[in-house]
């Protein structure tokens, strides 16, 4: 171990070749919060280079540095050999650095074009500017595989096609390095590989990439080299073909990591929750839930699995109570649960035995603007255990914070920030800890590990697997497949908004799971 | 090598931030006077002399702060909910008609403290009623606050020259204007008060309402922070998406914040029916409903900034009638438009010198440790 952490600063640039982007000893604090320690990142040009680390270890803040949305408060930063002076994004990009951020950053009910030229409108008038973007936005769809239509509006596309958009963005301002914030986070695998093909394009086509990923699996598959980062601080930077999975999973945790822990055998008790022929609808009164029945039992995980967008979304919002259903029935706990009202829907299912771990947390999981201590009772504030008398009980809401913070590995712990200055892995650990900690009979859980770091997926895990073992029902609903073997005690595969068949994780395949994933096989 | 930099100190953000803003309004107020050949000390000194100077000033200048405390706290509790309630002025006027009614009808039946109580009730009663539709439209119909409050200000005013014209004038007379209340009904006064545990003070409109505005002040507080309707209330002025997951049915939150905060507007008939008045007529709430959104900006929708930003514009309002009575030279829309770059500097320039303050007044971080 430690002859990957020696250092090598003085790498030269491969094959004679050039840096692309060079930081050089930056430091960054976040008021008390030490987010980038002396760090050094060397980018070859032409080349695709990975960043991996724990959740909050200062990779996004490294980037936003990069990219002009943060000051450095020390370093400095070359591109393309040049010292440069990055006050904000636009300088970033006139300097052809572009970046697809974590959380995308577009007008949704803007046309692709229309968002394409937001910033660049190239003209007083938008009819110029308009024509040579699509003319160019054409010419890159065909030399990079990316087409699009340019008048779909953004907000009726899937997460997959938002993503083309956001990098059709960057290269249209003409990016020549491109920085990928956990792309794949929302991504399926199947999208994912075809990224992965095109960013494999843009590198043979000269352009640089740098890609944080918390997926291993992809670092190992498509990176050149990959630098390893841990609470702010670089700790090795490797060639990927001289390092594996394990040995970086090591270096980003500190210790060894145990992935797809063994369970023992599911016992399962009564019916918790029943689901019987729900339909549910989208905005503009789409069915995208169109008759599902199945049920879960007291100590036991079912899994969802399925291609994101067939229907897993809209049931887990509607068994949360957040979306009407158009019919059906769901019961809990054999009460027949009312599905017209959301909200009061949702706080009925609560008061039963709920808990729901959303797959938006961004929007839906936590609150922008509030304090983390305030988001430890989103959805429990009325219960009398945060009251003293008619009032909240503060100290009391700080100190059950600051616990499942520390109990959750919630970093910084400290209850009185906002919650949107957490990294993306820490938001979601802070929305799991408070939804398993308020003991729910049912646990809804979308996409359980989104964004957070093997360290803590091997964590959350555990914890689903504990509150199993503990008797209580749990849904997963999850893209990741290998998330969902490891899990579930049966799985359900969604496609077309049904579920076309169930199976055993014991003997099941990755390929037959596939196959139903893609509607193209039965249940065995 | 620059060090970080932490966050400014609280007071930086609560006080001196809001001083320099003042200050620059004041300097800026100066030139305008200056421009027109007079002197701008004098007229500093005319301003805070004629608002804090004297007995009588100082009465005036927290009976004035009364009412605005009242469409302050009212604009700041929609304001936590998401909602921009620009209908003060009309939840004030109606607000006005139900405590001038509650005394009409029950003065000289009821003693003074039921008549109290009632006259809270029934303008909290009339000024919630009068946003409880607006908020029911935004809620139940997607039409928006703002839009809808505007339009529902002029209904006020047109059903309440109806209803003095034609309903509570006193026939035979003028000018429409109820009869007078009976003298049981009256708020006492400051003078009154005071003068009852053997302290004298000047005369001066000021009375118990006073007392009243800062206890609202306190309840907003502690309602908005310490209460579960008041966290439901933020979730929903936050993210409709979050509240909804949380089991909180936004329509109803919004309802009801549109609700309190008319409550609250509509007290403002206490200080000036009840207190001062003491009969109904047309246009006595005369601009305080959007003088309200002003010291809520100011306030930073918090209770204790509105105070203080209510107390600061009372003092304008004070200090401004002064100007004008004392230098005659400065018109009384001169006074008007200092009183706008207040406005301007302290609410909608508020961030012109803060980032420079804050980065001023931000901690050095410790060095490389
Ligand atoms: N705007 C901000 N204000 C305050 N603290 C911040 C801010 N942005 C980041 N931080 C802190 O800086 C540290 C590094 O955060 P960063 O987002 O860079 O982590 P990350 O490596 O991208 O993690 P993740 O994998 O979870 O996305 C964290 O402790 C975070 O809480
Ligand atoms: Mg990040």
């Amino acid at each position: 171990m430690t002859a990957a952490l020696a250092l090598d600063s003085a790498i030269a640039p491969p094959q004679g070749g050039r840096w692309a982007i060079e930081a050089i000893g930056i430091d960054k604090w976040f008021g008390p919060v030490h987010a980038n320690r002396d760090v050094t990142l060397r980018v070859a040009k032409g080349s695709i280079h990975g960043i991996v680390g724990e959740n909050g270890a200062g990779k996004s803040t490294l980037m936003n540095i990069l990219y002009g949305y943060h000051r450095a408060d020390r370093g400095e930063i070359l591109i393309d050999g040049k010292a440069a002076d990055i006050h904000r994004p636009s300088d970033a990009l006139a300097l052809g650095v572009g970046m697809v951020h974590q959380h995308f950053m577009l007008v949704e009910p803007f046309t692709i074009l229309e968002n394409v030229l937001l910033g660049a409108e190239g003209g007083t008038l938008l009819a110029e500017g308009r024509d040579k973007a699509r003319a160019e936005l054409e010419r890159l769809g065909r030399d990079y595989g990316l087409e699009v239509d340019p008048d779909a509006l953004v907000e009726d596309l899937p997460v997959g096609i938002q993503q083309r958009v956001e990098i059709l963005k960057a290269l249209y301002r003409g990016a020549e390095t491109l920085i990928l914030d956990e792309p794949t986070g929302v991504l399926t695998p199947q999208e994912a590989d075809r990224l992965f093909q095109f960013l494999r394009v843009l590198r043979d086509q000269g352009k640089t990439v740098i890609l944080i990923t918390h997926k291993l699996r992809e670092i190992m598959d498509v990176t050149d080299r990959v630098t390893v980062m841990r609470r702010g601080a670089v700790v090795a930077d490797l060639p990927t073909q001289n390092t594996s999975k394990e040995e970086l999973a090591e270096l980003m945790v500190g210790r060894k990591v145990k992935l797809g822990g063994d369970k023992a055998r599911a016992a399962p008790g009564a019916v918790v929750l029943e689901v019987e022929d729900l339909h549910v609808n989208d905005e503009q009164g789409k069915p995208r839930v169109r008759g599902v029945t199945f049920n879960v039992r007291a100590g036991e995980i079912v899994g969802i699995a399925g291609v994101s967008g067939n229907g897993q979304t809209e049931l887990l919002e509607a068994l949360g109570g957040i979306r009407p259903a158009a019919s059906g029935r769901i019961r809990l706990k054999g009460n027949e649960v009312g599905t017209r009202r959301p909200g009061l829907t949702a706080r009925i299912l609560r008061r039963l035995g709920l808990g729901h771990v959303p797959e938006d947390r961004h929007r839906m999981g936590l609150v922008a603007g509030f304090a983390a201590y305030e988001n430890a009772i989103l959805g429990h504030q009325d219960e009398a255990q945060y009251h003293r008398g008619w009032l909240l009980d503060r100290a009391r809401m700080v100190d059950y914070c600051g616990e499942w913070m520390k109990g959750y590995d919630v970093r910084p712990d400290n209850p009185l920030l906002e919650a949107l200055s957490f990294s993306g892995g820490n938001q979601q650990k802070l929305v799991v800890a408070r939804e398993m900690e308020h003991a729910p009979d049912l646990l809804l859980v979308g996409q359980p590990t989104r964004g957070v770091d093997i360290g803590a997926i091997e964590f959350i895990h555990k914890r689903l697997i504990a509150m199993r073992d503990a008797g209580k029902a749990v849904l997963v609903v999850s893209v990741e497949l290998d998330e969902i073997m490891a899990l579930s005690d049966r799985i359900l595969v969604m496609f077309d908004g049904r579920i076309i068949g169930e199976v055993s994780p014991e003997t099941a395949t990755e390929r037959q799971l596939g196959l139903m994933m893609a509607g193209i096989a039965e249940a065995a | 090598m620059t060090a970080g930099l932490g966050k400014a100190p609280r007071w930086v953000d609560l006080a001196l931030v809001p001083l320099v803003n003042l200050v620059a309004a004041l300097i800026v107020s100066g030139i305008v006077v200056a421009a027109v050949g007079q002197s701008p000390l004098k007229a500093l000194e005319v301003l805070v002399t004629g608002s804090f100077g004297y007995g009588e000033a100082i009465g005036y200048t927290l009976y004035y702060t009364t009412n605005f405390i009242f469409t302050g706290l009212a604009v700041a509790v929609a304001f936590h909910a998401g909602l921009f309630n620009i209908g003060g002025e009309g939840q004030a006027y109606i607000g006005g008609l139900g405590v001038g009614i509650a005394c009409l009808w029950l003065g000289g039946i009821l003693p003074f403290p039921l008549i109290f109580l009632l006259a809270i009730v029934f303008g909290a009663a009339f000024g919630a009623g009068w946003a409880y539709v607006p908020g029911w439209l935004q809620a139940k119909r997607g039409s928006h606050v703002v839009i809808t409050t505007i339009m529902f200000n002029f209904i006020a005013s047109a059903l309440m020259t109806y209803i003095m014209v034609y309903v509570l004038i006193v026939p035979g007379q003028q000018s429409p204007e109820s009869r007078g209340f009976d003298p049981s009904t009256f708020l006492p006064t400051a003078k009154q008060m005071l003068g009852s545990v053997g302290i004298e003070i000047a005369a001066s409109p000021l009375n118990l309402s006073f007392l009243v505005a800062l206890i609202a002040a306190a309840a907003v507080w502690v309602f908005i922070w310490y209460t579960h309707l008041g966290y439901e209330l933020r979730v929903v002025g936050k993210s409709e998406r979050a509240a909804v997951y949380s089991g909180i049915s936004p329509d109803r939150h919004i309802i009801l914040a549109m609700a309190i905060s008319g409550g609250l507007a509509g007290l403002v008939g206490l200080n000036e029916i009840m207190g001062v008045q003491h009969r109904l007529l047309l246009n006595f709430t005369g601009g305080v409903g959007f003088v309200g959104i002003a010291v809520a900006l100011m306030g930073r929708n918090h209770p204790f900034g509105i105070c203080l930003a209510a107390l600061l514009f009372g003092a304008l309002y004070q200090g401004g009638s002064e100007l004008a009575f004392s230098m005659p030279q400065l018109s009384k829309e001169m006074v008007v438009v200092i009183q706008g770059l207040v406005i301007l500097f302290c609410g909608a320039l508020e961030h012109l010198f803060r980032p420079q303050l804050e980065r001023l007044f931000a901690k050095p971080l410790p060095a490389k440790a």
